[in-house]
């Protein structure tokens, strides 16, 4: 079956009143960009309150639907086919055609649900479903019609062509990218930071990164995989602009300076102050992570806790109670997850305790700090400023 | 600066093997089976590279295949062999200390029939005869055991080992991985009584993708791949001409002067061993007098992990190694230092430095002086 078109169905921006068609907008800009580098040529306009996707000539079906199911806000995708308008028998004709290619098992259910853009069509939409549903009764014995729950939901739309659909694929649902503002996503080489930017941005908000580096102890291929990791959540939200940070200065000092207990409590501390001031700098409204409650000694409560004393924007933790295998999920899904398991050093790991504290007192940490206090203005300053600076996409 | 010391990883191309690759690739292009002037000049290539092989090994021409590699090399014989004699019997024998191109390999064959015995090694690193001599049975038909060890250079007893098996019994077939010995040592594996010995393009200086190996003429064996019926139809596909050409070029140019250069490489060696033993809890492995190959050292530094290690020295551009860099991808334990007996404590701090003709005494005291400045500050922070 060849398909010219794709119909798009957008749920929750149907609903936003007035603001809907900035939301409109929004989705067609975003498909726009996830088409670009499809092959065939798209032209994607809204019609009647619908969005479509029309193929002009040759295009890469597989392709086409793959990049539009990443596209949050659609809801479905339906693969449409145009026949032109010569008279109703040989709609008929093309109807019973399109059930015959589409569905070589005949033994199910179906309903005919036609709209009439074209008013001046000589049929209303009663008498088209009736006779096209008899027509195909007529060529198919063994199928049958359930108006209530039908298997086959056969659409019909008549307008200067018309249009024929059955299938909806379903769409990532979701708002469109750049409908909310910008976050800045901590982003590790971990499962779960990729998921935590892929479910905050599922709900229009625009990504920006901050990945910590500390060279030697982590490699370059570590970062490379970051940079992997940022492409392929980008695939979702769009570019990513990613900062790259130079820990390993400030790491080394809090070694030297802090009890060793506290040192990934510490660090955490520092990695968000870095990240949040990158986030103001570009106007970002908020922190992402991928923290989710207990999952190791920096996750518990206190030490949420403790980490998010230094915010001052809100920190959004999308899978804050997810379990483990619940976020592996979503990463599978998204396809983040063979990257991330890839086993190079992150800077989290590189020096922690053999028994770091689990229920860190943020007074006793805040005081460990001041311990810092003659250097770490100055290497803060350095490491936001050697800052390496990448847009992915 | 860039000082390479990983050479055993791969080697710098020479540049008269670039020219005649780029040569061969933009105006000898032809298809060496076309019938066309085109092909005959593409074919001479292929004559010319053999016979410069042929002559380093002293073997006969035709008894020189190409490959893809060391790899597909240690493949075509080992599975090859196998399955052409295995009515003879179903045993195979090999050391514990192989590359993985022997040793997943001869896991294959577990799973295809075969028995394997392991041969373990001595603290030197070298294989046990003892242990090849008991293993020998009426049920073997094939031994393979590496020339150079990839991992701290320890040499084999290649001619005692050929002696053991041909006296046990003349038509057991003997492999020899020499990947990291061709172009170090000359080598004759007829003369010595090995009847397969597979070598690589780009550990001596020339091309990646492409290998050789060496097959006896009275052995027999069944190809791995199928296709047009090229080489003798022992492997088939359109020859790698300009790889192959490369290949020739390299082996002639390595053993030019080989003595000179090996000699620059083991001077360097011992200066960068006696250097190195100025830094208190640092151990070479396995031996480290004539006997080991030139080009190789492994050096365990305690307190230090051999990743961390690697990128600092990678950031004042000095090149190297953990472990071996083949298997190194996952930071896997290597299981030849396990092997040989090394302590828990250098398992995962060891560092492979490996020369090259190319590598100059500046480079050899660069790297020492960066070693002295940078592991007394690396062993300040570690992990608790």
């Amino acid at each position: 079956m060849i398909f010219h078109a794709f119909l798009i169905k957008y749920g929750e921006i149907g609903i936003k009143g007035k603001n809907r068609y900035l939301f409109e907008d929004a989705l067609i800009r975003q498909m726009r960009y996830a088409l670009k580098d499809v092959d065939g040529t798209f032209d994607i306009h809204k019609s009647q309150g619908r969005i479509y996707v029309e193929c002009e000539g040759e295009y890469d079906y597989e392709e086409t639907v793959a990049s539009l199911k990443r596209v949050f806000g659609i809801v479905g995708i339906c693969p449409v086919v145009h026949v032109e308008d010569q008279g109703f028998e040989q709609l008929k004709k093309d109807v019973v055609d399109y059930m015959d290619q589409m569905y070589p098992n005949k033994n199910t259910t179906f309903k005919v649900e036609a709209r009439r853009g074209k008013k001046s069509y000589p049929k209303n939409s009663m008498e088209i479903n009736c006779d096209l549903g008899e027509a195909i009764l007529e060529a198919f014995p063994e199928i049958k019609v359930d108006v209530h729950k039908p298997e086959i939901k056969l659409n019909i739309e008549i307008r200067e062509q018309i249009y024929i659909y059955s299938e909806i694929i379903p769409g990532p649902g979701g708002m469109p990218v750049g409908t909310n503002g910008k976050a800045m996503l901590l982003l590790s080489g971990g499962i779960d930071s990729p998921v935590a930017g892929y479910m905050i941005s599922k709900r229009g908000v625009g990504l920006e990164a901050t990945y910590f580096h500390a060279p030697p102890y982590t490699s370059e291929r570590a970062k490379q995989k970051v940079i992997d990791l940022a492409k392929l959540v980008a695939k979702y939200s769009g570019p990513i602009k990613l900062h790259i940070v130079n820990f390993t200065d400030i790491q080394l000092y809090i070694y030297d300076k802090c009890p060793h207990d506290e040192l990934t409590i510490i660090m955490r501390r520092y990695m968000m102050k870095i990240a949040e001031h990158f986030a103001k700098e570009s106007g970002c409204l908020g922190l992402i992570t991928g923290e989710s409650i207990g999952q190791v000694a920096s996750q518990t409560m206190q030490s949420l806790a403790a980490t998010n004393d230094v915010c001052t924007l809100p920190v959004y933790r999308p899978v804050i109670g997810f379990d483990k295998q619940e976020i592996v999920e979503i990463a599978e899904k998204i396809d983040t997850y063979e990257t991330s398991i890839l086993p190079f050093e992150d800077c989290c790991t590189i020096f922690v305790a053999k028994h770091p504290v689990t229920k860190p007192n943020i007074n006793v940490i805040r005081r460990s700090e001041e311990n810092l206090a003659e250097k770490i203005d100055e290497l803060f300053e350095a490491a936001v400023n050697t800052v390496e600076t990448i847009v992915v996409k | 600066m860039e000082i390479y010391l990983d050479n055993s990883a791969t080697t710098k191309c020479y540049e008269c093997v670039r020219d005649i690759v780029g040569k061969v690739m933009c105006e000898d292009y032809g298809n060496p089976s076309s019938m066309h002037r085109k092909g005959v000049e593409a074919e001479q290539y292929i004559k010319e590279a053999k016979e410069i092989i042929a002559k380093a090994m002293k073997v006969q021409e035709k008894e020189i295949f190409f490959t893809s590699g060391g790899t597909e090399s240690d493949n075509l014989a080992l599975i090859g062999a196998a399955r052409a004699n295995h009515r003879a019997g179903r045993h195979l024998i090999t050391s514990s200390i192989e590359h993985p191109a022997i040793l997943n390999t001869m896991h294959y064959l577990e799973e295809e029939g075969f028995r394997v015995t392991y041969l373990p090694v001595d603290a030197e690193g070298k294989v046990k005869l003892s242990a090849l001599q008991e293993a020998l049975c009426e049920e073997t038909i094939l031994v393979s055991i590496m020339y150079v060890n990839n991992e701290m250079g320890a040499v084999q007893p290649i001619e005692e080992a050929a002696r053991i098996i041909k006296g046990y019994n003349n038509k057991i077939l003997f492999h020899v991985d020499a990947v990291q010995g061709f172009g170090k040592y000359r080598i004759y594996p007829k003369r010595i009584g090995v009847d397969m010995m597979s070598v690589s393009g780009h550990k001596i200086h020339g091309p990646k993708g492409i290998g050789a190996l060496y097959i006896n003429e009275k052995v027999k064996i069944h190809p791995i791949i199928f296709g047009g019926e090229q080489q003798k139809n022992i492997r088939s596909g359109t020859e790698n001409v300009p790889g192959i050409a490369g290949l020739g070029r390299a082996v002639k140019e390595i053993y030019t002067d080989l003595d000179e250069k090996t000699a620059k490489m083991r001077a360097l060696k011992n200066r960068f061993i006696e250097g190195i033993q100025k830094i208190d809890d640092v151990v070479i492995h396995g031996v480290t007098d004539e006997t080991s190959a030139p080009h190789i050292i492994s050096v365990g530094v305690a307190g230090i992990r051999s990743e961390v290690l690697l990128h600092t020295l990678e950031d004042k551009g000095i090149y190297v190694s953990s472990g071996s860099a083949c298997a190194s991808n996952h930071p896997a334990i290597s299981g030849v230092l396990k092997g040989i007996g090394v302590k828990k404590e250098y398992l995962d701090a060891t560092l492979r430095f490996s020369l090259s003709e190319f590598t100059t005494e500046e480079e050899i005291d660069y790297t020492l002086e960066t070693l002295y400045n940078c592991v007394p500050m690396l062993r300040r922070y570690t992990r608790h």
